[in-house]
């Protein structure tokens, strides 16, 4: 009987689905013309190269015309990171050290991490210093620093990460990112508004408050989510 | 253009394979493996459908971050599922059972 019920809820949601999707033209162009901007799209296209001179328009989008709803997604994550810390947080004794993993790991897989591991946080740091001319950004090279960090946790059984390090990381970086919204809020009479000089498209110094913003954000997401990693890995096994 | 199109079918096949192999599977370890695999193809997805920034987080946070919290839930808890019939009614003994484990 309840499984008779689940099929018919997925029909009726399936149905429902293809019905709305089916007056969506796929690979159509919807943006008209981009000269004369009539959609949102098309207005964020045609006018970042000229307003921010930002290579990547997803980067001007998130950072600076949604800017707001990025300090708002960076404080989620902050509030998901700060509840899991209260939730597991154990008081260690002096000097004890609660291993992350309980066998020590091949010694392929040491070594081969101790190798790639710089690697990966130079790919980290390139992806969210990048963020306003390649694909990528802050929460994205966050995120690749954070696996960095999770393949030394995994190889090696002593690897720690000093909490107050991690601490400082994340709360100079999202003091940084609101105090640039506030100077934007003294200088231009608008939260988060560039104020610095928007340089030459396609150059490393361009897009004025865009490159600090995603390198703050960068710094925070990291400092979170390897945080996270490390409080979810020293969980004693029962 | 047809080449992605056909890569595009494979993938959606594949995709819907072990999104099923996810669903039944009983050994939960291998189910969140399944899931990362999801994830993979997604991201190949993304990336063809010209979303390279999305294909970056679904990569990183996707492939890695959310299987490794999976696998270090499945490390404190129990990696079977526990047989448990689509009619059950909570509060029965079984439930007491499960929570005691």
């Amino acid at each position: 009987m309840k499984k008779l019920l689940i099929i018919l809820l997925l029909a009726v949601v399936g149905y429902f689905l293809t019905v709305s999707m089916s007056n969506i033209k796929f690979g159509a162009n919807r943006m008209g013309d981009l000269s004369q901007p009539k959609t949102v799209g098309a207005f964020y296209l045609s006018k970042t190269p000229g307003e921010l001179s930002v290579a990547n328009v997803i980067t001007a989008i998130v950072v600076n015309y949604r800017g707001f709803d990025t300090l708002g997604e960076v404080s989620v994550l902050f509030l998901a990171a700060t509840g899991l810390g209260s939730i597991l947080y154990k008081k260690k004794k002096k000097g004890e050290h609660i291993p992350t993993v309980n066998k020590p790991s091949s010694a392929l897989l040491q070594a081969g991490s101790k190798l790639i591991f710089p690697a990966i946080l130079v790919l980290g740091a390139y992806v969210f210093i990048h963020g306003h001319l390649t694909p990528g950004g802050g929460f994205q090279g966050g995120a690749i620093i954070a696996t960095g960090f999770l393949l030394m946790m995994m190889s090696y059984k002593d690897f720690t990460m000093n909490h107050s390090v991690i601490t400082w990381v994340e709360s100079l970086a999202g003091i940084t990112f609101a105090s640039i919204g506030l100077i934007g809020l003294i200088v231009d009479h608008s939260f988060l508004e560039n104020f610095l000089p928007i340089g030459y498209i396609n150059d490393l110094i361009s897009g004025g408050i865009i490159p600090l913003i995603y390198v703050a954000v960068g710094f925070k997401v990291a400092a979170e989510l390897s945080g996270v990693l490390d409080t979810l890995l020293s969980i004693k096994e029962k | 253009m047809l080449f992605y199109t056909i890569v595009l079918i494979i993938l959606a096949i594949i995709l819907l394979g072990v999104a099923i192999y996810a669903v039944v599977q009983k050994d939960l370890l291998y189910a969140v493996i399944a899931t990362g695999v999801i994830s993979l193809i997604l991201s190949v997805f993304f990336f063809i459908l010209q979303a390279p920034d999305v294909a970056l987080t679904e990569a990183a946070i996707g492939i890695a971050l959310t299987t490794i919290i999976f696998i270090i839930t499945i490390r404190n808890t129990s990696r079977m599922e526990d047989e448990m019939p689509l009619d059950h009614e909570p509060n029965s003994e079984s439930d007491n059972q499960v929570e005691t484990k």
